[in-house]
């Protein structure tokens, strides 16, 4: 492989992993955004989406002769029902935490973490769950660098989420609802916006993508873990740091970027891959420090 | 029902809090006195968790210095507590230097540790701090797992055990006492920096950092010396730690470990120093409580969290605030 195709084929890897990343940090952003909230559970969300889609798929093995349909509705259902888990935990968690001091709603998300994932492990006995339907590895190759169908799918999905999701912000009413309790909540009150209808719309919208991008991991990494959410967790939220927390383009920027830093962070010469993080946070803090609002974020006066 | 209850605790605590206004001195001997005599009584188990409760409380207060009273969200206190743990390893299994002197070099450690993380992050708010922390805590814990001096992912082991008068530390409830006279010290010291001009100038940055700035307060320099002081905690603790264990490794100070401390600290009640005490005791305890339902013991810690979150949204016994 010449140099060009290395670093064509690393661009592709990092960006499935970054269109992960982005629809994990998409949910981060909107929740910020709206209450200012680091929402922890978040990546225990994507983790019950991907187990959710298993258990439908599981289901209907038999029912749906094709794969892909098989796929496409265990996604869908999975996504309406986390959705609707996430608006639960809104509604139980942190709606009577809103006028709490910040930090005791993010020991709330985070007892709300621990919930799901052992939950999750008591239910799951710990295993890993294969994914049994295998996509194969067909696909095309451009030269040396070779993407699979399945890869091709995933980013093609993420990016008909993402365009939707910003449709639906910017054209529908609820969109701009969203916008304006981010701005000014008292004031969306007295102008009979109905705030907490907005917030548990907006925690659907967060679960469902998490939800989708948990399905869409287990579809492409061929195994699921009630750990998993964790990691992407972590990731998610550097993602949506670095494009500005709160601001929506920002998180997608976040997560493709990340995807890329790590996907090239494993062919630095002399660094092995095990260094790969320590690359990726030591280049967050870097950017921190001469932009300390993110790259898309906005300047925000706001205390604990 | 539930409200006479909330009642009622809330009496109890008033009344603890009125006796502790007026005889603080004569209660904390007594106390300490008492504590230091469980040994004769309890079991190597109790002595144990209770042990690891006295290690919570010294990382608990520690981070209380940073989160609680300078208002600093930090999610990678792990890392200070690996760098003390990691010096007294190395220089103990690789040097043999002995266990004492370790302590006052770990001290510089992880106050470095303290203004490396601390420097960068000065200028940043709230949320944004948070992840360059957490970024920070993964990156020594990262190291720690490939670097071969601090051996790698499977850690050190035969770090010595400390000698004091001769005598080799190497029972439990040796360790009980030295993690009750370190949390006494821990105690003592906070309350010492509370009442200083120093831990003053924490709340005001805390309450309005702006304002505090008008007010001809250094921001940077009392920001700073809050990392560098709950690091040198951490640091300590890290120590102490390496030497009762006598093997460490990387997964001891992961993300969840940070968290679970910053959980104690909350938990109890931010910034109020008995609450964070108390805190750091739920954090060690409730788990061994409920060790006998098994594998849904941490399930069932979870709900209790979100329960006292959701009553007490200010932790268990909070700092009363103008």
């Amino acid at each position: 492989m010449t140099h060009l195709d290395i670093i064509l084929q690393q661009l592709a890897n990092g960006l499935i992993l970054g269109s992960f990343y982005s629809l994990v940090a998409l949910g981060y952003t909107m929740v910020y955004g709206i209450i200012k909230l680091l929402n922890f559970a978040h990546g225990d969300i994507y983790m019950v989406g991907a187990f959710v889609g298993y258990a439908i798929l599981a289901l209907l093995s038999g029912l749906l002769g094709d794969e892909w349909a098989g796929i496409l509705v265990s996604m869908v259902l999975s996504m309406i029902a986390v959705g609707f888990l996430g608006v639960l935990i809104q509604r139980i968690a942190y709606r009577p935490m809103l006028q709490a001091p910040r930090l005791s709603i993010l020991i709330t998300a985070l007892s709300v973490s621990l919930i799901l994932y052992n939950l999750v492990m008591v239910l799951t006995d710990g295993e890993f769950k294969a994914f049994t339907v295998g996509l194969g590895y067909e696909g095309v190759s451009m030269g040396e660098v070779y993407l699979t169908y399945t890869q091709i799918v995933l980013v093609g999905a993420t990016a008909i989420l993402m365009v939707t999701l910003h449709l639906f912000i910017n054209k529908t009413m609820y969109g701009k609802a969203m916008r304006a309790i981010a701005i000014d909540q008292d004031a969306c009150r007295l102008m009979g916006i109905d705030v907490n209808r907005v917030i548990a719309v907006t925690f659907f919208i967060g679960s469902s993508l998490a939800a989708a991008a948990g399905v869409m991991a287990g579809v492409y990494y061929g195994s699921i873990h009630f750990f998993m959410g964790f990691v992407i967790g972590l990731k998610a939220f550097t993602a949506a740091v670095m494009g500005g927390i709160g601001s929506i383009p920002g998180a997608m920027l976040g997560g493709l970027l990340l995807g890329l830093l790590e996907a090239f962070g494993t062919q630095i010469p002399f660094i092995g891959s095990e260094w790969k993080d320590v690359f990726t946070f030591a280049i967050l803090i870097l950017l921190l420090v001469f932009k300390p609002t993110g790259l898309l974020g906005r300047t925000e006066i706001e205390r604990m | 029902m539930e409200n006479r209850l909330i009642q009622s605790l809330n009496d109890i605590g008033k009344k603890a809090e009125a006796f502790v206004r007026i005889y603080p001195k004569i209660l904390s001997i007594l106390t300490l006195i008492a504590l230091s005599t469980v040994p004769m009584v309890a079991s190597n188990y109790v002595l144990e968790v209770l042990a690891n409760t006295w290690f919570y409380v010294v990382l608990c207060l520690g981070l209380n210095i940073v989160v609680g009273f300078a208002g600093l969200l930090d999610l990678g206190y792990a890392a200070f507590f690996a760098v003390g743990a990691y010096t007294t390893g190395i220089l103990t299994s690789h040097f043999h230097v002995n266990f004492w002197l370790t302590i006052p070099v770990a001290m510089c450690c992880s106050a470095l540790a303290g203004i490396v993380i601390g420097g960068p992050t000065l200028r940043l708010r709230s949320d944004y701090l948070a992840i360059v922390t957490l970024g920070f805590g993964e990156i020594v814990r990262i190291a720690a797992r490939n670097l071969r001096i601090t051996g790698g992912a499977s850690g050190l082991i035969g770090i010595d055990r400390p000698r004091l008068f001769g005598l080799e530390l190497n029972q439990i409830h040796h360790y009980y006492l030295v993690f009750l006279v370190l949390a006494a010290l821990a105690i003592l010291a906070s309350v010492r920096l509370h009442r200083s001009r120093l831990g003053r100038a924490w709340q005001y940055v805390r309450e309005d950092e702006d304002a505090a700035e008008a007010m001809g307060i250094n921001r940077v320099a009392v920001k700073l010396s809050a990392y560098v002081i709950g690091a040198v905690f951490a640091g300590i603790a890290g120590c102490f730690f390496a030497a009762k264990m006598t093997a460490i490794s990387p997964e001891t100070f992961t993300f969840s470990q940070s968290i679970l401390i910053l959980l104690g600290v909350v938990l109890g009640g931010m910034g109020k120093i008995p609450g964070v005490v108390c805190g750091a005791a739920v954090l060690v305890l409730f788990p061994e409580i409920f060790r006998g339902i098994g594998p849904m013991r941490l399930l069932v810690f979870g709900v209790v969290m979100l329960l006292i979150m959701l009553y007490r949204p200010q932790g268990i016994w909070p700092e009363k605030r103008s």
